[in-house]
């Protein structure tokens, strides 16, 4: 960690300044009960059950947990595409579904970089309509500048200009990857939202990417949304990170303090579960993620909790105040907030 | 400590291997012509243009009138003068098909196209609307399909009288059936995709991804099915001739034409056969034709410019 210490902390955030707020977020989705096909009456499937999180203008933040664990969802809420059942999703104060249905500023300034990036990409438009497509939808620049500013993102993305005249089924993983980061750079945003952008990448691959997008959020005061289940990402590109657990974030925090001296037991458990070098492999965690139809009583993370004590199976932690930039949601914190 | 950060932020150790140095050269190799690469393809392709080139330019091609009769000249087998013979109105078999070209190419293109168009417009409309709309669209096609095109064709001619035009549209409206499923499959397995969502996420009206990302990721697959299902057109309709309900004598028809020999064919086979061999090859061709553009335009081999 103290390999790369520079890009981090470069903004204190300042209060009011929040890009994105959820307050007690709920999403539930209505599906049939697993097993009986042939019924009418359906469950409730709390994919978000009272999330809270904050993202201030020009933080980074890494949204880090399981599969299943609500991130996608999430994600979703944050981009306007399903409105939450419970609770305030709010863009600059205001809901963000209606900051959506305004009009196009809502798109322009919240870009997207898609987990399937080569999929995200109309396989019949060249990657220069592909990337001049957002120029033209929002009008950033006059027609006939379009193409040379296709090849100003494109270099910029460290991709040859003579890309633009490609197919995406003509480009390797990372190039596409690339020229999805360039798409969503291309309606100049003050957010970006990535989802997985460089899992199953190799790992130099992935290094390219990660300090191409660290860069591009120094350089042009992005706020970043990363979503991943890779510790190394997180710690490597983000400020602040969010642990979520099914459905609801349980840990967050500046991002070294979390992994360092992680106060929630699931972080700590997920913190012990990356894999390191030359050490045999941590044990799991003990039992399956429980299903969110069938959620545990009192402490969600109680069924596999190492560290549960009685009241743990009776009450249910909100996410609470921990030292002066922490949450957590557990009654009984792994490690004490530092004054 | 070593954990979390190591594999990433650290510049990894360039691999033993150089990375593949990016697409650039390979894409030569695949710039080899179509033409070299399938052998087939090709002759099919000259041979339906020589049909192509036949039927426009019949009456500078043909040697005679194809409805001159001659009592001269009845049930003469090929001979220099009358290459394919003669049938048993004394009628040039060989003017009489290449005319009969142009009838076939007519009706399987119009016909094809009718099919293709409303087709596209049933697949779209039941592939994007969902619901009660989708629900009835495809009973609709269902029942469409239930029957062979051949037995709706005959419905439809039943309908619409006899003749050239009645054989386009009634061969037309039983192919909507076959292409609206194959449009409604397409434009459900696009509309899902990563890009459509990307493109309501940038908030383009969704008239307009319809237009820009669905239609042409739907269109290719159905211009495809279009080379493939000239030939289905263009049999159906000789069909229908051959079965006297096509278009009328004299015209000159291969359905019709085969169907005329079939009293002399222990006598003079070539009444029927010459008519029968130029629609089966025109048939292969056009298949053989459509199967390449299909192989050749299938968007996953499509690469780089």
């Amino acid at each position: 960690m103290n390999a790369l210490p520079e890009p981090k902390a470069q903004t204190a955030p300042t209060p009011g300044a929040a890009v994105f707020e959820l307050i007690e977020v709920e999403k539930t989705f209505q599906i049939r009960p697993p097993g009986r096909r042939f019924t009418r009456e359906t469950v409730g499937l709390k994919a978000l059950d009272g999330v809270r999180l904050r993202v201030d203008k020009g933080t980074s933040l890494a949204l880090v947990g399981e599969s299943g664990s609500g991130k996608s969802t999430l994600l979703r809420v944050l981009l306007g595409l399903d409105a939450p059942t419970g609770g305030r999703a709010l863009y600059h104060g205001r809901p963000i579904r209606e900051a959506r249905a305004i009009g196009r500023d809502f798109a322009r300034d919240v870009a997207m970089v898609y987990q399937d990036a080569r999929g995200s990409l109309d396989p019949r438009m060249t990657i220069e309509a592909l990337i001049a497509e957002p120029l033209r939808h929002f009008n950033i620049v006059p027609k006939d500048q379009i193409k040379s500013r296709v090849a100003e993102l494109l270099n910029r993305v460290g991709l040859p200009t003579d890309a633009a005249r490609r197919y995406p089924a003509g480009l390797s993983g990372g190039q596409v990857r690339r020229v999805a980061i360039a798409r969503a750079l291309a309606s100049e945003p003050s957010v970006l939202v990535a989802d997985e952008a460089v899992s199953g990448l190799d790992v130099s691959t992935q290094a390219q990417l990660l300090t191409l997008l660290r860069r591009l959020q120094k350089d042009m005061g992005l706020t970043l949304v990363f979503i991943t289940h890779d510790l190394g990402v997180a710690s490597y590109l983000c400020e602040e990170i969010a642990i979520m657990y099914l459905g609801r974030i349980v840990e967050t925090g500046p991002t070294d303090a979390v992994l360092n001296a992680p106060a929630h037991p699931y972080a700590a458990a997920l913190r012990a579960a990356a894999p390191r070098f030359f050490e045999p492999m941590p044990d799991p965690l003990p039992g399956e993620i429980p299903s969110p139809l069938d959620l545990p009583k009192g402490c969600r993370f109680s069924t596999r909790c190492p560290a549960a004590q009685p009241d743990c199976q009776t009450r249910d932690p909100q996410l609470g105040r921990f030292g002066p930039a922490r949450a957590v949601a557990c009654f009984h914190p792994l490690a004490s907030p530092e004054t | 400590m070593t954990a979390q950060a190591s594999p990433l932020a650290t510049k990894a150790p360039a691999p033993a291997t150089n990375p593949p140095a990016g697409p650039p050269k390979s894409k030569r190799r695949g710039r080899r012509s179509i033409f070299v690469r399938r052998p087939f393809f090709t002759v099919s392709l000259i041979v339906a243009l020589a049909y192509l080139l036949a039927a426009i330019f019949a009456p500078y091609v043909a040697p005679y009138d194809p409805v001159l009769q001659s009592y001269d000249a009845m049930m003469q087998p090929p001979t220099a003068a009358h290459p394919m013979g003669t049938d048993s109105y004394g009628q040039d078999i060989l003017s009489r098909t290449i005319f009969g070209a142009r009838f076939a190419l007519i009706i399987g293109f119009f016909s094809v196209i009718i099919g293709a168009v409303g087709g596209l417009v049933i697949g779209l409309a039941a592939g994007l609307s969902g619901g009660w709309v989708e629900w009835g669209l495809m009973r609709l096609i269902d029942s469409i399909l239930a029957l062979p095109s051949l037995i709706l064709a005959v419905a439809f001619i039943a309908i619409l009288g006899q003749g050239v035009d009645k054989v386009v549209i009634a061969v037309g409206l039983s192919m909507i059936g076959p292409f609206s499923r194959t449009v409604r499959a397409d434009v459900m397995r696009v509309r899902v995709q990563g890009f459509v969502e990307a493109a309501r996420l940038m908030s383009i009206p969704s008239l307009q991804v319809v237009w820009r990302h669905v239609l042409p990721n739907v269109i290719f697959p159905l211009a495809v099915q279009v080379t493939i299902r000239i030939s289905e057109a263009i049999l159906v309709s000789s069909s229908l001739s051959f079965l006297g309900i096509g278009v009328t004598p004299p015209t000159p028809d291969w359905g019709l034409m085969i169907a005329e020999g079939r009293d002399f064919v222990s006598f003079a086979p070539w009444m029927s056969a010459m008519p029968g061999f130029a629609l089966a090859l025109l048939l292969i061709a056009l298949s053989i034709v459509g199967d390449g553009i299909r192989e050749e335009f299938d968007p996953k081999g499509r690469r780089g410019a």
